[in-house]
């Protein structure tokens, strides 16, 4: 009877999904659990890692990493604030540039903007390599920039082997600081064995680029978000911000930024997701130097396992690296919540909440009642 | 940025927009289009100089990088590209790719139609799993999808580099979204009919589906074709590297010594073609494409 039920699909169903599963479980669900078996074991990279030559050395890899003063510490630090640079300055940096280009093409009587958009959008459909060639060439010392930058009479700097930071550089162009002779109460203090001069330097110039690649190339991704959401904002809304004087900048800023609150919203959560997994552009324009400066987690963690034969700690790296960015980005859309639509769930959960007592009450109520007649 | 409108006293401003058709409107529009303008050169003259470069001899490439014309101009680079293993890389991405791109949008289609439509114990269960995927950061995979490439004996092999991306929760996703947004009723007609549920989906859901798996083809073209860390730790045989693998040893000195800008300018190039040509042709589904995988976001 229940197999001839057709509401139930059982066989179908499972069949159905049986491929995915495979395939996610296999490459996906499973590796992570042997990825961290390996990030707590000694394995070198010969052999199977599920064999008896490997041992199990506990948090080992994680301590060094994180606890114990080294090469491995200081690694990871280096590579964390290259990263958090990164992302403070792609971030909004990416979302303000995509913004304006939705703006500037979004107007019903633009003349070619079907041109202007696949302009802005096409870099963000081109592979990264690809890419990151284009602008190991444009970034040359005698390059496409460094020639544009001369016509202002401006001297470029020789961008992928330069290895100063931008702060640093400001501080020293204004007379803060020599960079280098770094003042003593910036080098001498050290937290994570990284001074407060390291930590502080600001992106590298070559860091810098790639930032100025990656900005370029994502921002018609969310461009093209931007302006699906500014196609649904209510003409009322503006006709009546018009009827009531507003200027246009005026009107921007009240009407049209709230509106797209959301979208700003995701286009900075997959920002974050995005900036701290950068890996790419490294592995082929950089491999993390000059002098370390374009280290990112993922390239460390890769360069640990697969070029230093130190499995472990690249597995180690890795999970540290997942916990980071799902830290980040809970820490993220909690700051950006609309506060609104959080009043509005915790209403719902209370009325919710009182509808169940409610039933239950009354529930009691008639059990109460069968019990006594 | 203040309206010119807004010193003027009059409430109906509309109008005085009309007829404020003066110089101050005229400069705005001078200036939108100048931004404008400048953007364009900005996105598009990359391009240009990268297609120049590639007719150009390397020290004319490195010494006159913004100028237009080659000087002399050779096909040089494009000659040393072709000598190079660059033919294999391409055939080796036209084969990943292929075999990727049918298999993601066929098995997604099928655990997603799975996840909408048809009812079995566990679908909630398994949806949820679908969305805890999700959220797992690519890039920390490399490492673990090594070791099991490598427990499972492919690696360095064709199938290694094809069946770990041949499925992806996001693409799952989006098909499972399509599938809620299309009318049951249909469906129940050809169930009534008699026909199986593979049937009905195969003959049925899918022909109706086929916005969705346009974009879902695109996303997976675009993503097999572009993807480099699965390729970097899937294989380390030069006979298996695709395109992006390959030309990005370039720069670690893949050519030999010193910069040859016009031949990686060349190799950039045409491995972007295919995917402009994928672009212009389907430029209607890339947009919705870029907003589906939002949706996941």
């Amino acid at each position: 009877m229940k197999s001839r039920d057709p509401q139930r699909q059982e066989g179908a169903g499972w069949l159905f999904v049986t491929p995915a599963i495979i395939v996610l479980g296999l490459f996906l669900i499973a590796p992570i659990g042997m990825a961290l078996w390996v990030s707590l074991s000694d394995w070198t990279g010969r052999g199977s890692p599920i064999s008896t030559d490997v041992n199990f050395v506990g948090t080992e890899n994680y301590s060094a990493l994180l606890a114990e003063p080294g090469l491995a510490r200081q690694d990871l630090m280096i590579s964390f604030r290259n990263t958090f640079y990164y992302v403070v300055g792609v971030v909004p940096l990416q979302t303000v540039l995509a913004l304006s280009l939705a703006v500037l093409v979004n107007g019903r009587f633009l003349r070619g903007r079907t041109f202007f958009r696949t302009a802005f959008y096409f870099p963000s459909v081109v592979s990264s390599v690809a890419i990151s060639l284009l602008f190991l060439f444009l970034f040359a010392g005698s390059g496409a920039i460094n020639n544009v930058l001369a016509w202002f009479g401006v001297n470029g700097p020789n961008w992928f082997q330069d290895s100063r930071g931008l702060i640093h550089i400001f501080g020293d162009s204004i007379g803060i600081w020599s960079i280098s002779d770094p003042p003593s109460w910036l080098t001498d203090p050290s937290v994570m064995g990284m001074s407060f001069w390291q930590w502080s330097a600001g992106p590298s110039v070559a860091l810098s680029a790639i930032m100025m690649q990656v900005i370029w190339t994502t921002a018609g991704t969310f461009m093209l978000m931007f302006l699906a959401a500014l196609q649904d904002l209510p003409l009322d809304v503006e006709e009546a911000a018009i009827v009531d004087g507003a200027s246009k900048w005026q009107r921007f800023m009240n009407v049209t930024v709230p509106h797209l609150r959301p979208t700003i919203l995701l286009v900075v959560t997959l920002g974050f997701i995005g900036t701290w997994q950068v890996f790419d552009q490294m592995y082929v324009m950089t491999q993390g130097g000059p002098a370390k400066t374009t280290l990112t987690p993922a390239y460390l963690s890769y360069q640990a396992a697969f070029t230093n034969g130190n499995w472990g700690q690249g597995a180690a790296i890795a999970f540290i690296l997942f916990a980071l960015i799902f830290i980040l980005t809970t820490v993220q859309r909690w700051l950006m919540r609309d506060k609104y639509e959080w009043a509005q769930k915790k209403a719902d959960r209370r009325l919710r909440r009182q509808q169940r007592r409610q039933h239950r009450e009354t529930v009691n109520e008639l059990q109460r009642k069968a019990q006594s007649s | 940025m203040s309206a010119p409108t807004k010193d003027d006293g009059t409430p109906v401003t509309p109008v005085v927009n009309a007829v404020g058709e003066n110089k101050t409107s005229r400069t705005k529009k001078f200036w939108f289009y100048g931004v404008l303008l400048f953007f364009a050169i900005l996105y598009v003259y990359p391009f240009v100089i990268q297609l120049v470069s590639s007719f150009k001899t390397n020290p004319d490439a490195t010494n006159n990088a913004l100028s237009l014309l080659p000087e002399p101009v050779t096909i040089n680079a494009w000659e040393v590209l072709f000598s190079s293993d660059y033919p294999t890389w391409f055939t080796n991405s036209i084969i990943v790719t292929l075999f990727v791109t049918v298999g993601r949008v066929f098995f997604c289609a099928l655990a997603g139609y799975a996840l909408a439509r048809l009812k079995f114990r566990g679908r909630a269960a398994l949806f949820t799993g679908l969305i805890a995927i999700l959220a797992v950061p690519g890039i920390v995979l490399l490492i673990p999808k090594f070791l099991m490439l490598n427990y499972v004996g492919i690696y360095n092999t064709y199938p290694a580099l094809i069946v770990p991306i041949m499925i992806d929760a996001a693409g799952i996703f989006i098909m499972k979204q399509f599938f809620e947004s299309i009318p049951e009723s249909v469906e129940e007609a050809a169930r009534i009919d008699g026909a199986s549920t593979f049937r009905t989906f195969w003959s049925v859901v899918l022909p109706m589906a086929k916005p969705a798996l346009i974009t879902l083809t695109i996303l997976s073209f675009q993503g097999s074709w572009n993807e480099l860390g699965h390729f970097i730790i899937a294989t380390n045989d030069p006979n298996l590297y695709t395109l992006t693998r390959g030309v990005a040893g370039f720069t670690t000195g893949g050519l030999g010594a010193g910069n040859q800008y016009p031949v990686a300018m060349a190799a950039a190039l045409l491995m972007t073609i295919p995917t402009a040509i994928v672009f212009i042709v389907f430029q209607r589904y890339f947009t919705q494409g870029a907003n589906a995988g939002a949706e996941k976001g």
